[in-house]
């Protein structure tokens, strides 16, 4: 249901300094806009109390504060069924499965440009916004996304799943932007948050303890269980599968006289596998749930760049499209610690190509 | 407007004209649920932020550690029975001084009868407690100490620092009701290791009918007042948005006047002290001058019964006070003067003069001719009465 194109844009806010500042850019570009804070989630009154942290008190009170300083209207939607049930409730069963997910990308994928997305266009607009430090434009008829101005900040890594519909709808001014100019946008206008700290956490676990939170929410299902090594010998006993990620080495407990790291995680023997540094370098994946952006489908072996995590560097690697919609990734060079549940993400120089869910090692 | 001498700032004080006109605006025009969704409450919510803001500047404490209450009565009241309840599991003993304020007084009367064992530990002459005896009165089970941060009748500053010191070391939870303080003194929550402070906003030319409760990020306390989800959950009730704006404009005057009120004050007090103990028979109640609050005068005159030196003030339009009002408006004998040690006639013979910066010396002088005037005709009829 698309709205004849007019200028009305709904932005999500989250109190902090990058949205705050893309509604003001919308605003002086000449839209509409209009602010809206999705509450996500509720935690106990003593979670919500907890400074910063998007989502929490203070900071639905920081967006209103902004929309009122820019005279936009503001609202907050309950979103918090349908989070749980596409966001929180996945990322506890994929724990369960062994895996690392990251809940980001399922958010942007079913709740921000989706779900949110249907609710501006209820309210008339044709655009929703973020704060996300990424561009979008239109080359020989087909959006693309691209890598930010600031590389440093660059987010592309979690909107690999857009849509071309949802990129036509979806405008993202701090792209074009680096951080610092940001935060000097928000000073000069006179907004509190220019000095806010950026969150760097799971928006709905306090304290990043994904542990902790587990736990709680499966009542009981986490047992502690076996380290193997890799002829399935036990060495120790480790807390539950959750509280493990491939390549840890930290808070194993295991005095071997040497350094050791978490090569595999096996859920149905509910087993830790423990292994040497090289066992956890490998070359090969494959994705499942990929979206390509310049195109609809890879239909032949293609070249680009990829990262295996958040944080890492995209190096060479190839794509080879399998059956139902899976891509074999093979890297030059062998990475570290590829993980299960963990994202993929491709480039070609600046340009988003795509990306997928890691589904095995291959 | 009013041609009285108003001298009895502990009991109330008069709205000055930021306050009032920030209170008509949230009555008249931005009138709002300030819970409500639409745009039109936005002001309102803002309103209420700022507020919070100034009052927790004014006390070095976080914005969301500030709750906004019906007034210093029911801030008492949360802080007392909401901190009792939440940590009854862990012991059942609390300690606070015979000169607090009812509000404070009457909620452990009240915790009394569900099973709490109150300490009420005893003043010294001039209305201090004494810290030894408090640390004495310290047991395991002790969870609560509640301390007046200044006394409304005769002004003590008690010495909260090492209160605060003491309750951190013991690990129990430290209210201090500075209804009386706040607006006067400098108040640091962090410096003096405060976990719950009450104040109300007609103490300092704000409206009646609306106060704060301080509550330490990380303190406890149960809810006193149930209902929506106003305040985080921790106290129901429709924003009274005019009285919380008012009250954080109040808030943000007094703080950036405190230190010139001052100097006008002490410069009144000083002569009324000076001139009122010229009179044969009078007695200050209370610390000296640099242990008390600004503006506080309790003084008292042999032979002269505070009823009827109040009544023959009343007279000439001057506004002061003694003691307590019960509900019907007759004067009940001071438990705080009691307390520090005075006879009952001593008690009965004081009056409380409470200045602010809004008084002229030309006030003062009028109050002392006719408290001189009061003082010899009372004396020469009591004389009479005896013969």
């Amino acid at each position: 249901m698309i709205n004849e194109k007019n200028k009305k844009v709904v932005i999500g806010m989250s109190g902090g300094v990058d949205s705050s500042v893309a509604a003001y850019l919308l605003k002086e570009q000449g839209y509409e806009v209009i602010g809206i804070t999705m509450s996500v989630f509720r935690g106990t009154p003593e979670e919500e109390e907890r400074e910063g942290g998007c989502c929490s008190l203070s900071s639905v009170e920081d967006a209103r504060r902004v929309c009122y300083k820019l005279s936009i209207p503001f609202h907050v939607v309950n979103f918090r069924e349908i989070f749980k049930t596409k966001v929180i409730d996945p990322f506890i069963n994929e724990y369960m499965e062994g895996k690392t997910p990251n809940p980001c990308i399922a958010c942007n994928k079913y709740i921000k440009f989706d779900e949110f997305l249907k609710k501006a266009e209820e309210l008339g607009a044709s655009y929703i916004a973020t704060g996300h430090y990424a561009t979008i434009s239109k080359e020989n008829g087909r959006y693309i996304m691209k890598k930010s101005e600031d590389s440093k900040k660059d987010q592309t890594y979690v909107l690999y799943n857009m849509t071309q519909y949802q990129l036509e709808h979806t405008l993202m001014p701090c792209g074009a932007y680096n951080k610092n100019e940001i935060r000097e946008i928000a000073k000069k206008i006179g907004l509190d948050v220019h000095s806010k700290k950026d969150s760097e956490e799971i928006c709905f676990i306090p304290d990043n303890d994904h542990g902790s939170f587990i736990k709680k929410a499966t009542k009981g299902k986490i047992r502690e269980g076996n380290f193997v090594d890799k002829s399935g010998k036990v060495i120790g006993r480790h807390k539950g599968i959750v509280y493990y990620t491939i390549g840890q080495r930290k808070g194993l407990n295991l005095a071997l006289g040497r350094p050791v790291y978490v090569i595999d995680i096996n859920p149905y023997k509910n087993e830790v596998v423990i292994g040497e540094e090289e066992d956890i370098f490998k070359k090969s994946l494959i994705a499942k749930d990929v979206n390509f952006i310049p195109f609809e489908t890879l239909t032949k072996p293609l070249w680009v760049t990829s990262k295996i995590r958040y944080q890492a560097k995209a190096t060479d690697a190839l794509l080879e499209p399998l059956d139902n919609g899976r891509v074999k990734v093979t890297f030059k060079e062998k990475q570290r610690a590829i993980t299960k549940g963990q994202s993929v993400a491709f480039y070609n120089e600046d340009i988003v190509v795509g990306g997928g869910i890691i589904e095995e090692l291959c | 407007m009013n041609n009285i001498i108003y001298m009895d700032n502990s009991a109330t004080t008069p709205m000055i004209k930021e306050v009032r006109d920030i209170m008509a605006y949230y009555e008249e025009i931005k009138y709002a649920n300030a819970s409500s969704a639409y745009n039109f409450a936005l002001e309102n919510k803002i309103a209420i932020d700022n507020s919070r803001r100034e009052i927790a500047k004014a006390l070095k404490a976080s914005p969301n550690e500030i709750f906004f209450t019906s007034g210093g009565t029911e801030s008492d009241n949360w802080a007392i029975k909401g901190a009792a309840i939440k940590n009854m599991a862990r012991g059942k003993h609390i300690i606070t001084s015979q000169i607090e304020h009812h509000a404070v007084l009457n909620s452990c009367k009240f915790l009394e009868k569900l099973g709490f064992e109150i300490t009420y530990i005893s003043v010294d002459n001039e209305g201090f407690i004494d810290l030894n005896e408090l640390k004495k009165s310290i047991r395991k089970d002790t969870i609560l100490i509640s301390i007046m941060m200044a006394n409304n009748e005769v002004g003590t500053v008690e010495e909260i620092n090492m209160v605060g010191d003491l309750c951190r070391n013991s690990g129990i939870i430290f209210h201090t009701d500075a209804v009386q303080a706040f607006g006067k003194i400098p108040i640091d929550v962090n410096e003096m290791k405060i976990d719950l402070l009450s104040i109300s906003a007609h103490k300092f030319n704000g409206p009646k009918g609306i106060g704060a409760l301080y509550i330490r990020k990380g303190i406890l306390i149960e809810n006193l007042i149930h209902g929506g989800s106003q305040e985080r959950d921790r106290r129901g009730g429709t924003y009274n948005t005019p009285a919380i704006a008012a009250m954080g404009m109040a808030a943000k005057v007094s703080m950036e006047q405190m230190k010139s009120h001052e100097e006008i004050v002490l410069k009144l007090q000083e002569i009324l002290i000076k001139e009122l103990l010229k009179i044969e028979g009078s007695y200050i109640n209370g610390p000296s001058i640099n242990k008390r609050l600004i503006g506080n005068v309790n003084i008292g005159f042999r032979g002269v019964l505070n009823e009827t030196l109040l009544m023959i003030l009343d007279d000439n339009n001057i506004c002061v006070s003694a003691g307590s009002a019960c509900q019907a408006g007759a004067l009940e004998p001071s438990h705080v003067l009691s307390a520090m040690g005075l006879s009952e006639s001593e008690a009965r013979n004081s009056i409380r003069i409470s200045l602010s910066y809004l008084n002229t010396e030309k006030e003062i002088y009028e109050i002392v001719r006719v408290i001189k005037e009061a003082v010899n005709k009372i004396r020469r009829n009591y004389k009479k009465e005896v013969i």
